[in-house]
């Protein structure tokens, strides 16, 4: 999965915005670190999820990340930072 | 095929389970993914709406080879105005449930947007029953 190309990208802190996606292949960029996170990765066929501004990743979301294929990276920069690296190193935005 | 779960307010470590096993099932039963999210979408939305807002409730969901209906009744405060409750941005969830990344009055009218069919019925004080159809066929 890490040799996986990412096409687009999304950064949000509320789960429902990320509910209302159809984009397949994206990175979601979050600074919310629960298990909801994880859940509504899960149900929006999101595999690869950024946690922002120091946020850990706790057991509980590991098991749930494991038990669905995912990719998850911890990340110490804020979440203006990261999207910033990002989108200059070619992410796209989805709208 | 019939399936239920119950699900316990305030329980977000489990919020999402039922939804979880609805996905897995549909995957096997080879129904398209697009066709899935939407299931997947509006019944986690709902179950969250029943972990946030009500003090228990089971979700049922029935499956034939061209739809799927899931009904998620719960015992709760009930909603006092549904109109109100379909518009975008209003909300009176509590800040526990804003910390889980919910809670900004985007739920029914997601679920809605999903779904086929979507009927909304609720007593002030008794409960709410929130009826999801999706059809498999495009």
């Amino acid at each position: 999965m890490l040799d996986d190309e990412v096409e687009y990208a999304f950064a949000s802190d509320l789960m429902s915005d990320v509910l209302t996606l159809k984009t397949e292949n994206m990175l979601l960029v979050t600074g919310l670190g629960n298990i909801q996170t994880i859940r509504t990765a899960e149900m929006s066929d999101i595999n690869k999820i950024l946690f922002v501004r120091r946020k850990k990743v706790t057991e509980e979301m590991k098991e749930l990340a494991e038990d669905n294929d995912m990719l998850l990276i911890e990340c110490n920069y804020s979440m203006f930072r990261t999207v910033g690296i990002l989108y200059q190193a070619g992410l796209n935005p989805i709208y | 095929m019939h399936f239920e779960y119950t699900v316990q307010a305030g329980d977000f470590s489990n919020a999402g389970f039922a939804s979880s096993q609805i996905k897995k099932v549909l995957k096997q039963l080879n129904v398209d993914t697009s066709v899935i999210k939407r299931v997947v979408v509006a019944l986690y939305e709902a179950e969250v709406n029943i972990v946030a807002h009500a003090y228990e409730g089971i979700i049922y969901a029935d499956i034939d080879d061209q739809k799927i209906v899931t009904r998620l009744i719960d015992k709760g405060p009930g909603i006092p105005d549904i109109n109100q409750a379909m518009q975008e941005g209003f909300s009176t969830a509590s800040p526990q449930v804003r910390e889980m990344g919910f809670g900004a009055g985007m739920g029914l009218p997601n679920i809605k947007k999903n779904a086929d069919n979507l009927q909304v019925t609720s007593k002030v004080g008794v409960g709410t029953e929130v009826k999801i159809t999706v059809f498999f066929a495009a």
